[in-house]
């Protein structure tokens, strides 16, 4: 295998959470609801995923346990957010406070094993295609997954009348609400399918990207999923690109350090962190231009009057 | 079916219940989850919350965790209050301890006087300071989301201090760990009983509160910070300028952050080492909300959770129980204060439907 090739199968792998996990974020921005546990979803997915995959010895059931995970985990935050009219921002930082403590508890009895993680695609023939049928036929299924995942959400959102709802949802409740849409049953379920996305993408780190689990395995990768939708100016097509281009910097960043660039490890592990600010002053300060802004009434709280 | 409507008027009584009812409820799950780990719930509850109010050290070191957080929950607060979204006071508490950590290691075995600790304490409070005016400065200047850039500064802040004492600042008689030389007697914060763990940080953290109770509640200033939270459209047409108010309240918390960051190592630790806060930064967002955002109910809700923090390290101990799980009450408790706030701001009506409302679910 050529250095290019696993270069570019690294990033992919490395790209798939931050995709899934924006994917769901993106989905639940655009119903108006910012939900900053995703970091804490992710991370019990992962535990969740892990856990459910050693003992069953199934790739499939860890990823639906991890999508169960992160499912309950916005149930609670819709309910407080939606059903108490509760601060998005604040019940966030305690669904990822909570949900990185919950996962230590989880996964505290898994450290140390290892499971198979998942295999990658193989066709004969078209797999077998110098470069390109690695890449293209050779990836392990989550990375299908989430493309699939990124397309169903911009069928939905444009092509579908409930789509178009969500969004006149996300710009204007008040608006919705007196045309008869049910706001909070719909944000409710944009936040439910969020939280299964974020779940998942959690869950993707032990079962095919590092086939273990570790405490804290997620390593800020929610948060930077958040900065991706900000990037991705809430489209889906841009999003594919922004997840993509992180995992490029995580994994050229691993590859100077493995390469021994006389520079030390911890400066070359900030670049990801570094990257996401960078970006998010390019992107946020060329969006007056771009025309693409933020769903209007996300992050705030909507109570409908009778 | 259940609604929410807005109280007419907040009541006190309520808004001082609240927080205690969230404790209560967090206590009454916890004790659930302990029955879940096969723990005895009372017994376990006591080991967590009572044994250490009956010993003289582990009052003192409740005093000792308290004093950061307080610190940073009330520089927290300022911003909290006026809807500004810092949430990476555990960044800058970090650069806080770097910052005056330097002039420690920079001085340390020249024999220099006793004003290397009140140098100290300045270097860490412009520190946490200028580190907390990046994310302001992205806000005001660019638009980026101040939330986002102060928590991947955490991350950063991190990896600095990581590099920094396995790198240039590491002891070089300290056999290869990865921790600075012991800081000298000029620059560590006397204790303030002989022996004892507590320090003068603790009094700094009291002062704190004083003159934070009364800036918010008596002068201008204050009150422009609470106008802004409460009713932002009504400030902005009375003229206040909402740039300079995120540049204030993140400085305001970056100082204290940054103060409690020296204060820290100065006082319990005495030298820099990767990981030595338990996550004050972040433990620090609860204190806030559990103090509901004022001065005095910030340091009761400080003690409270530094309850938690010698309480879980009891519970390791005692009943062999995971210390993620004091992280697991605290996240706990944070939802059952904000929703416990919300029943301050509206009640919850029980309502028969009279005739089908448009949506169904009203």
């Amino acid at each position: 295998m050529g250095l290019l090739e696993s270069i570019v199968l690294a990033v992919l792998a490395a790209s798939t959470p931050l995709l899934l996990a924006a994917a769901g974020e993106l989905v639940a921005e655009r119903a108006g609801v910012l939900n900053l546990g995703v970091e804490g979803m992710m991370i019990v997915g992962a535990a969740c995923g892990f856990a459910a995959a050693w003992l069953t010895g199934s790739i499939v059931i860890g990823a639906l346990a991890g999508i169960a995970a992160g499912t309950a985990l916005a149930g609670v935050f819709a309910l407080l957010t939606l059903g108490l009219a509760v601060n998005q921002v604040a019940t966030g930082l305690a669904l990822t406070i909570l949900g990185v403590g919950l996962s230590g508890l989880i996964g505290a009895g898994f450290v140390g094993e290892r499971i198979a993680g998942a295999p990658h695609l193989y066709i004969p023939g078209l797999t077998d295609i110098p470069f390109l049928g690695r890449i293209l036929f050779g990836e392990d299924p989550f990375v299908y997954l989430s493309l699939a995942i990124v397309v169903g959400i911009w069928w939905f959102l444009y092509r579908t009348r409930a789509g178009l709802e969500l969004r006149a949802i996300g710009d204007n409740p008040a608006s919705a609400h007196a045309l008869g849409l049910p706001v909070l049953r719909k944000r409710a379920l944009a936040v439910l399918f969020g939280g299964a996305c974020a779940g998942l993408g959690g869950a993707y780190l032990p079962l095919a990207y590092t086939p273990f689990w570790i405490s804290g395995m997620t390593a800020g990768r929610g948060w930077i999923a958040l900065a991706l939708v900000v990037f991705a100016s809430w489209q889906p097509g841009r999003l594919v690109a922004g997840a993509y281009l992180f995992g490029a910097v995580t994994i050229l960043q691993l590859h100077a350090q493995g390469a021994g660039v006389g520079i030390p490890s911890q400066f070359m592990s900030s670049l990801p962190y570094l990257a996401t600010i960078l970006v998010l002053v390019v992107i946020s300060r060329t969006r007056g231009r771009a025309g693409a802004a933020a769903p209007a009434s996300l992050g705030t709280v909507f109570v409908p009057d009778r | 079916m259940l609604v929410l409507e807005r109280r007419g008027e907040s009541s006190t009584a309520i808004a001082i219940a609240s927080p205690l009812l969230a404790i209560a409820l967090t206590l009454a799950t916890i004790a659930v989850l302990f029955a879940l780990l096969g723990k005895n719930p009372l017994q376990a509850l006591a080991v967590y919350f009572l044994d250490p109010l009956t010993d003289s050290y582990a009052l003192q070191e409740m005093a000792v965790k308290a004093t950061p957080l307080v610190l940073i929950g009330v520089g927290l607060s300022f911003c909290y209050l006026a809807n500004v979204w810092n949430i990476g006071a555990e960044g800058q508490f970090l650069i806080g301890a770097l910052s005056g950590g330097w002039l420690a290691v920079a001085t340390h075995g020249t024999g220099a006087g006793p004003w290397v600790l009140p140098a100290m304490l300045v270097l860490g409070a412009v520190g946490g300071a200028l580190y907390a005016l990046i994310p302001a400065i992205c806000k005001v200047r660019f638009g980026a989301s101040e939330i986002l850039v102060s928590l991947m500064l955490v991350y950063v802040a991190d990896l600095l201090l990581d590099y920094l004492v396995r790198g240039p600042w590491r002891d070089p008689q300290g056999y290869n760990f990865p921790t600075t030389a012991e800081f000298d007697p000029v620059a560590l914060l006397p204790a303030m009983i002989e022996g004892s763990r507590l320090h003068y940080g603790a009094l700094i953290a009291v002062v704190v509160v004083i003159v934070a109770t009364v800036v918010l509640g008596r002068t201008i200033r204050g009150f422009e910070i609470r106008l802004v939270g409460a009713a932002s459209k009504a400030a902005r047409f009375s003229g206040f300028d909402a740039d300079r108010l995120v540049v204030t309240t993140f400085v305001i918390s970056g100082v204290l952050a940054g103060l409690a960051g020296v204060i820290e190592i100065a006082g319990p630790v005495g030298h820099l080492q990767p990981a030595f806060s338990p996550g004050y930064g972040f433990t620090a967002i609860i204190v806030a909300f559990l103090g509901r955002l004022h001065p005095v109910g910030i340091l009761f809700a400080a003690l409270f959770l530094a309850l938690t923090f010698i309480g879980g390290e009891g519970a390791q101990i005692t009943l062999k129980v995971p210390l993620d799980l004091t992280k697991v009450f605290q996240g706990l408790l944070l939802f059952y204060v904000l929703a416990c706030d919300s029943l301050v701001l509206y009640r919850i009506r029980l309502v028969m439907p009279q005739r089908r409302t448009a949506d169904g679910i009203a």
